[in-house]
Order: structure tokens, then C-alpha cells, then sequence
């Protein structure tokens, strides 16, 4: 009984100092941001009814820029003359339709920095001409939209050329390449060209953002769920003054990078998940035991 | 109830083990090889440009391999065993494009160094204790007690992969010529 | 000579005895080494403590075979090798840095289970110091441990803690750029500390344990009631079978029963944090690569150093390293502060009673202001709570001075 008392206290001081050095002390450091839930309250509904088929022949406007292989559209530039043209390689649409929120598709293709927030944008503003021709073009986009799309798909067309992953052996400017060495030299001729390519895009890059974006590998553990959610949905919300811009993902889009995210950051998950239940029930069966022991060494001590 | 004591203690000390078991087990795997180590397991070869009766030397899981396209004229050497036969001949050689290769892990099989290789006299020569075999990688002289190994591989048209074992492979398994 | 007999069998018990005293160790060390009954769960901490050590040696030396000690690699080797590619790489690394943590919780218990049961007194003194050098040690060996992911946290503790050694206006950054064999913490700073990590300090702790265990012997532990007995006397009793009257007991097998199912517990609450709730002991600023052009924007120590940070920070830059070296030696000088014969609970002692719990709560108090940004109200409140902490140990020789007997049980 006196243990019992005894451990009480000692469990009140833990708690006690445990909840003022983590849960108190995390929402006084950081302030919390109740996101939206990827419903971007601030862009109103245009209620306009796009026509894939107009879009269709108007995407020429597009493809100035940007490529869409599922259609066989090859882009006109390749990552290292676009980033020199642009500071950062247009991405490919060939699967914007299905991460992206329509309602900021149709926002975005009249003003990509207003719906972008961010500071400046190298796409041009009114690409698509009026709102009815943007609405047009995303239903186009949506229309073309494959309907599987792997977690790692939707980080590159979401993320990928800015942040690279490398753990997940993603450069802003594609695959690191399975590449063989010169056995007598050593030297990895092919590599190092890869590698000095991802650096010249990288130095594009970060004279264009402002800095250079970081690598996401272990975003996953480096940030908390809800930070990277609310920040990924209104990163201005979270870090005012980031050069983050605002991608507009989905609800669905968002799962499906932070499904990637995780398993580059966190992939030791589902066999720590799996682990843990046996480790826990052997210790219990452990202490049971011992806890019988203990009761036959101490009987007859008159305690 | 002295019984009953001893008995806990046992079966708590039973237990205890069981728990350290799991945990060699953790440890066993902790040793193994990484997953980009065994990745590594396969290296392909292109045999179109090699030249005859020249040694090449390439890498696969680390150790050196050692490629020789072997000419129809290899001089016979006269081994132990009484194998006088052309090295031409030897059913180790791989058949690539039409041509003939010894394909072997260039370690020495007595214990593990690289043998040299003498075009002129068709065969190799190895540095540390004198070992000798010829251009398809038999023992022409002891201390090797055994053939240079052959590793498992895959032809498709000229190039060859290593670390998998295809039909041409299986059929010298089949023969017992590797093991 | 000893004798030997010619005819014992190599390895047979007795040429073991006649070689190695295997029976005396035996008697000595476990058997009868004796302990006495009226304890609390309390009495399983410097079990438990041993135990975790255990476990932080097993998890370290499997962290070790893959660990890089480079700046340029530590960082993917703990995060990308260890992590993704060593089978049950990320188990040790879980196990290694929630036992750096859980440690000193146990530390922290043990440590004021002491206090409050009066067990650093005459003839226990040094079992008291030895234990604060094991304390020293500990901290050492996890500030060490904490630079090798080389994270933005390790990088930053790095650097301020370094800093320290300035020693404010005498302004020895000679001093400090030798500690660090750099500028700034890099790779020299790395490797030595790594060094430091699994070897050195390893090694201190290694001895100090077995120096802690060796000021037990003789002055026994102490009880729940600071009771003083002839423990040969009560030795005597439970070896001629009077287990009931007998005030003691050996430490193998009936104490050791109980300190085993103590762990067992343990071991439930330690597994649970490392399965489950880990995040408390792997700070997630630590998950950014260490960048020396960008401080993160909270940095803090980890949870066990924070109440002598805390004595630090709301003082001017001197005062707050005298403070901060005041407090860091301060639980040394305890046997020689507490003025008081009494060797009984805090409960029963008076104002020692109040002491002790003021001191609990201005600790708890301290280690959380110690994480709260130094703005507002909590720099006021913080500067309060150091300087109770500062008063409470001028107060001691006072308190305890004054104190009445207490008539043992
Ligand atoms: C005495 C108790 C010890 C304490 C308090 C301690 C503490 C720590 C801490 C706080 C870390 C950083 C944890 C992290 O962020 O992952 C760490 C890492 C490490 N420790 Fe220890 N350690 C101890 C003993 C040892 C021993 C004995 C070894 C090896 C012989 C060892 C090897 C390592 C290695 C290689 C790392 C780097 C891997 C990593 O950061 O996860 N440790 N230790
Ligand atoms: S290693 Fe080749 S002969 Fe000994």
C-alpha cells in the first residue's frame, strides 16, 4: 500500500514535469494554426462549368512551357534550360488534375502568384484568357487525370522540383541515375554530370526562391503532421514571409505526398507498429512472473 | 514452499532467456548485409569490344573478375591431373556471341589472392604461393585445389550478368563443373 | 601459498574456490550481502539505473557499427543507414535515445529518494559523492551522445554550451576554440566528442559504478525509517532460519525478486515510450541537418538539463554562470551542508520536511520555465523560482542546524 502511495507521487511529478516540458511548453513556442482542411476559403467559387474539349484546343497556350507526356506532349525545354530560362522547370500536367483543388486551378491559371501567394511567379498572369477559358483548361487537366497515382508521383509533381529527397533518391531534376563507374579509375563520368546538373538547377533555384528549398527526406519526423498540413495548405498562415509558395493540393493530393513523405522519414513505421505489441506483451508476462517470485521469495517475512 | 521458490526463480530465468533470444535474433539482423549490399549483387558485363587473349578485369560483389576471351590457338598445358587437352576446349568456357570466355572470380583458390595473367604462355600464374592455371582457369600446379570459380550468370546477345544464374549457368551446374 | 589439492579437477567447483574464491565472492557479493527489509520500490532505482546502462551499452555498440563520425555523413548515417537500412537499426536508435532520456528520470528519483530518506549522512557520504560523479558522468555522456547526429539541435547545444567555457568576462575563447579544436563546432569538435561517447566517459562510468557499489558495502543502505541495527546481528537471526524476526534479508535472492519485478514494470513504461511516444527524446529540431549559418528558432536543452539552464538564463551573463556553477556543485557539498545528526524521512524532520518539497517543486518548476520562451512573465517567474533554488541551499546549514532530534524508531 505504502509503495502504491509512494509511486503515486512519483508518477504526479512526472506527469507534472512532462506535461510543462512538452505539451505547454510546444504551444508556447509555436503558435497553432487551425488550418482549412484544403478548402481554401479565401478563393471564391467561380461557379463557371468548364468544357474539357475547349480546353483541349486552347492548351497550346500550356504547352508553350510546359510538357504533358500522358498526351504525348513533350515539354519544349528541358529541367536545365528551363531552370536557366525560368529559375525553376515548369512542372508536367500530365497528373495536376488529380492533386490539385479545381477552384484554385481556375484562380491559380488567371493569377498564379495571387493564388500562389507568393511574391512573384514565373508563370505569367491570364495565360488562359478569361475566367471561362481557365475553367475550360482545368476541366481538360481533370479530364486527362489518371486515376492511380503513386505517393511518390504525387510528391514529384507537387514538390519535386524544388525539394529534392534524398532518401528517397529524388533531385529536383529527376531519378539519381543507376549509373557504373570506370573500374580503373574509380571515376563515375555519367554521375558526376548528373551531379553537376543538380547543381546548377539547385543554384537557379535558390536565386530565384530566395534560398534554396530544403531536402524533405525526414520532413516527416523533423515536423509534426498538422505543421506540415497546415503549412502545406497556406504556408503564409504558418511562416509569414516564406518563399513557399501556396500549391493548392486536395484533401486527397496532401495524403498522398504526406503518404510519401512518411515513408522516406519515417519507414521503420509499420515494423516498429508491428513490434511493439510483442515487445509490450513480453514484458507484461515478465512481470507477472516476476512478480511471483517475488511474492514466494518475501512470504513468511512477516511484512 | 522452497519448492515453490526455486520453481519462480526458474521459470522467470526461462523466460528472461526467451527475451534475450529476441534480442540475438534483432542483433543477427542488425549483422546481415545492408539491402544496398546485396542490391549490388548483380553487375552486367558487354563482351562485344573485348580483345583476344587479353586479360580484363571487372568487379562484382566487391571481388575482382576476370574476363578472357580465349584465342582458338591457347597453348595446351599439361596439368596434374594428366588434362593436356587445349584450353580451347574446356567445357568451363562460356560461349558469348560466338566466342569463347573464361568468366572465373580471379581469387586464387588456395587462400584468396589475384593470379597474373601470361598471354604468351596462356595461363596464370598466382603471386603468393606459386599456384598456376590455365587460360579456362584449371589447376596446372598445386598449392589451388580447385578450379578458379565461375560465378553465376545471364547471357542475353553480348553482354553478360553476373549474380544471376541463367540456362547456360545451370547447365554447367547440371554437369557439375561449378558448384 | 594457499593449498591447493592436487586432485581437484580443472573447473570443479573446488578448484574454482582454490583458484578464484568463487564461494566468498559468492557470500560476499550476493548471498550475504545484506539488506534490510523495510524499503520501498524506492530501493529498486540503482537496480533499475544499472539495468538501463546495460541497455544504452547493448544499443550503443550496435549504433556504433554503422555511426560515421564525420560532419558531412553523421547525419545519414544515424538517419538514412541506421534508420531504414540496418535490420532493427531504428529499434537501437529508439532504445538508445529513450534510455538517454529515461535515465534521468531514474537519476532524478533515485537522487531525491536520498534526499528525502536522509541516506547521504554519516558514513554514507560517499555513496552520495560517488553518486554525483555518476551524475556528472551521465550528463557528459548524453550531451556527448547528443552531438553525434549532428542535427540542427546537436550543432547549437554544441556551440552555446562550449560557449560557456568563456567563462563570461574573462573571455577565454582561447579556451573554448580548444575545446572545440575549431572556431566554431566542426569536425574536430566531432570526432573528439565522439571519442568522449563511446569511449571515455563510458569507461568513468563503468568505474564510478563500481566505486558507487563499493561505498554500499560497508554502510549498508539505508531504510524507510533511518533505523539503525547491528546488521551482523540480524544476519545471524535469518541465517538460523528466523526469517520473520530477522531485519534483514540477502540481496540474492529476496531483495533481488523484488528489484527484478520493480524492472519488470520498468520495462512495460520503457518499451511503451519506445514504441509509442519517443518523440519526447528524439527532438524533432534534431531531424534538420546542422546548418552554422542558421539558428533554429527555439532551442533548448533536453528536459533533464533545463532546471540548471533555467539558473542561468535570467541572470546578467556572469551572474548567471556563477549561478549556473553554483548549482552544478552545489548537491555535492549535501552531506556536509545538511548540519543535522537526523537520519530519518524528510516527513519527520521539521523544517527539512518543507525544505525537501519546496526544493521538489522549485526543481519541477525550474525545468519547465526552462523551455518556455524567455519573454514576459516568464523571465519574472523564472528569475523567482533561481533564486528560491539559490536561498533554499543558503537556508540548509540553518535549517537543519536547528533541527530537533528526532528519536529513532
Ligand atoms: C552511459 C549512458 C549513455 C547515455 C546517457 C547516452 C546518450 C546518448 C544520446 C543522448 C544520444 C543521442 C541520441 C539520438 O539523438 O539518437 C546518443 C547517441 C549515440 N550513442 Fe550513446 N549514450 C550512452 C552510452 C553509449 C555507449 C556506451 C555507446 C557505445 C559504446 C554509445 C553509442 C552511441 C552512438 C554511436 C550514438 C549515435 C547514434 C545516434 O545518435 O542515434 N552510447 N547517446
Ligand atoms: S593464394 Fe594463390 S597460390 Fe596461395
Amino acid at each position: 500500500m505504502k509503495d502504491l502511495k509512494i509511486l503515486a507521487v512519483v508518477v504526479f511529478f512526472t506527469l507534472v514535469t512532462y506535461w510543462g516540458v512538452e505539451p505547454f511548453a510546444h504551444s508556447q513556442m509555436h503558435k497553432h494554426v487551425e488550418g482549412h482542411n484544403f478548402t481554401y476559403p479565401d478563393i471564391k467559387a467561380s461557379g463557371l462549368k468548364g468544357d474539357p474539349a475547349k480546353g483541349k484546343a486552347a492548351i497550346a497556350a500550356c504547352t508553350s512551357c510546359h510538357g504533358i507526356k500522358s498526351q504525348g506532349i513533350k515539354a519544349p525545354m528541358d529541367a536545365m534550360a528551363a531552370s536557366a530560362a525560368y529559375g525553376v522547370n515548369p512542372p508536367d500536367l500530365s497528373n495536376v488534375g488529380a492533386l490539385f483543388d479545381t477552384k484554385y486551378l481556375i484562380a491559380f491559371l488567371q493569377n498564379p502568384a495571387h493564388a500562389a501567394k507568393a511574391k512573384k511567379m514565373a508563370m505569367p498572369a491570364g495565360m488562359a484568357g478569361t475566367a471561362q477559358g481557365a475553367a475550360d483548361i482545368v476541366a481538360y487537366l481533370k479530364s486527362i487525370a489518371p486515376k492511380e497515382l503513386s505517393a511518390k508521383e504525387a510528391f514529384v509533381t507537387a514538390c519535386g522540383r524544388c525539394h529534392a529527397n534524398r532518401y528517397g533518391k529524388w533531385t529536383q531534376i529527376g531519378d539519381v541515375p543507376k549509373t557504373k563507374g570506370n573500374i580503373k579509375t574509380g571515376n563515375d563520368v555519367e554521375l558526376t554530370k548528373f551531379k553537376m546538373n543538380v547543381a546548377k538547377y539547385q543554384d537557379k533555384l535558390a536565386d530565384y526562391m530566395g534560398k534554396l528549398p530544403p531536402d524533405l527526406s525526414i520532413i516527416a519526423r523533423a515536423r509534426s503532421e498538422h505543421y506540415l498540413k497546415t503549412f502545406v495548405e497556406d504556408p503564409q498562415a504558418v511562416l509569414p514571409g516564406t518563399a513557399m509558395p501556396r500549391v493548392g493540393l486536395t484533401k486527397e493530393g496532401f495524403e498522398k505526398v504526406d503518404a510519401y513523405l512518411e515513408s522516406t522519414g519515417d519507414p521503420s513505421k509499420p515494423l516498429r507498429e508491428k513490434t511493439g505489441p510483442w515487445v509490450l506483451g513480453y514484458f507484461v508476462i515478465f512481470t507477472l512472473l516476476a512478480y511471483g517470485w517475488y511474492k514466494s521469495q518475501w512470504k513468511g517475512l512477516g511484512h | 514452499m522452497s519448492d515453490r521458490r526455486d520453481f519462480m526463480g526458474m521459470a522467470l530465468g526461462g523466460f528472461a532467456g526467451l527475451g534475450a533470444l529476441g534480442a540475438l535474433y534483432a542483433a543477427k539482423r542488425t549483422w546481415d548485409p545492408l539491402p544496398s549490399v546485396k542490391a549490388g549483387g548483380f553487375t552486367t558485363l558487354d563482351l562485344s569490344n573485348v580483345p583476344e587473349n587479353t586479360l580484363v578485369v571487372e568487379k562484382w560483389r566487391g571481388k575482382p573478375v576476370l574476363i578472357i576471351k580465349v584465342p582458338k590457338n591457347a597453348k595446351p598445358n599439361s596439368a596434374p591431373n594428366g588434362n593436356n587437352e587445349n584450353a580451347y576446349d574446356d567445357k568451363r568456357l562460356v560461349t558469348v556471341g560466338g566466342h569463347k570466355y573464361m568468366i572465373v572470380i580471379g581469387l586464387c583458390t588456395h587462400l584468396g589472392c589475384i593470379p597474373d595473367y601470361f598471354p604468351e604462355k596462356n595461363k596464370f600464374i598466382c603471386p603468393c604461393h606459386g599456384g598456376q592455371f590455365n587460360a579456362a582457369g584449371e589447376v596446372l600446379k598445386a598449392p589451388p585445389p580447385s578450379p578458379l570459380v565461375i560465378p553465376p550468370f545471364k547471357i542475353t546477345g553480348t553482354k553478360v550478368v553476373l549474380g544471376e544464374e541463367g540456362p547456360e549457368y545451370k547447365k554447367l551446374l547440371a554437369a557439375g563443373v561449378v558448384s | 601459498m594457499a593449498h591447493f589439492d592436487p586432485n581437484a579437477k580443472p573447473f570443479s567447483h573446488k578448484w574454482l574456490n582454490e583458484r578464484l574464491g568463487v564461494d566468498t565472492l559468492k557470500r560476499v557479493l550476493s548471498t550475504e550481502y545484506w539488506i534490510p527489509k523495510n524499503i520501498n520500490f524506492l530501493w529498486a532505482m540503482g537496480m533499475v539505473l544499472a539495468a538501463t546502462f546495460g541497455v544504452l551499452l547493448i544499443s550503443g555498440i550496435f549504433l556504433l557499427m554503422y555511426y560515421v563520425p564525420t560532419t558531412k555523413e553523421a547525419f545519414d548515417s544515424v538517419n538514412y543507414t541506421i534508420m531504414s537500412q540496418v535490420g532493427y537499426g531504428w529499434l537501437w536508435r529508439h532504445v538508445h535515445a529513450v534510455a538517454a532520456s529515461v535515465v534521468f528520470l531514474i537519476i532524478y528519483i533515485h537522487m531525491l529518494t536520498g534526499i528525502y530518506y536522509g541516506s547521504y549522512k554519516r558514513g554514507r557520504e560517499l555513496i552520495w559523492i560517488s553518486g554525483m560523479l555518476l551524475f556528472v558522468a551521465f550528463s557528459a555522456e548524453a550531451f556527448s551522445g547528443y552531438m553525434l547526429p549532428w542535427g540542427q539541435m546537436s550543432y547549437w547545444a554544441g556551440m552555446v554550451i562550449t560557449n560557456l567555457f568563456s567563462l563570461g568576462s574573462l573571455n577565454l575563447n582561447g579556451l573554448v576554440e580548444w575545446i572545440r579544436g575549431d572556431y566554431v563546432p566542426g569536425q574536430a569538435f566531432l570526432g573528439r566528442f565522439f571519442m568522449l561517447h563511446v569511449v571515455l566517459i563510458p569507461l568513468f562510468i563503468i568505474g564510478l559504478i563500481v566505486l558507487h557499489f563499493g561505498t554500499l558495502r560497508l554502510p549498508h543502505v539505508n531504510n524507510q525509517d533511518g533505523e539503525e541495527f547491528d546488521f551482523e546481528a540480524e544476519a545471524e537471526k535469518w541465517k538460523a532460519g528466523k526469517r520473520k524476526e530477522s531485519k534483514v534479508i540477502p540481496f540474492n535472492p529476496v531483495f533481488l525478486s523484488k528489484d527484478v519485478f520493480v524492472m519488470g514494470i520498468y520495462f512495460i513504461f520503457f518499451f511503451y515510450l519506445v514504441f509509442y511516444h519517443f518523440e519526447f527524446a528524439m527532438d524533432p529540431v534534431n531531424f534538420d541537418p546542422a546548418n552554422g549559418l542558421k539558428t533554429p528558432p527555439h532551442i533548448y536543452p533536453e528536459w533533464y538539463f533545463l532546471w540548471s539552464y533555467e539558473i542561468l538564463r535570467p541572470f546578467s551573463k556572469n551572474i548567471g554562470l556563477i549561478a549556473f556553477g553554483f548549482a552544478q556543485v552545489i548537491f555535492f557539498l549535501l552531506p556536509f551542508l545538511d548540519r543535522s545528526p537526523n537520519v530519518a524521512p524528510a516527513n519527520r524532520r521539521g523544517i527539512f520536511k518543507i525544505w525537501f518539497w519546496l526544493l521538489v517543486i522549485d526543481m519541477v518548476g525550474l525545468t519547465i520555465l526552462g523551455k518556455l520562451p524567455p519573454v514576459g512573465t516568464w523571465t519574472i517567474v523564472g528569475t523567482v523560482f533561481a533564486d528560491v533554488f539559490i536561498a533554499l541551499w543558503i537556508a540548509l546549514p540553518f535549517v537543519t542546524k536547528m533541527e530537533k532530534p528526532v528519536g529513532g524508531k
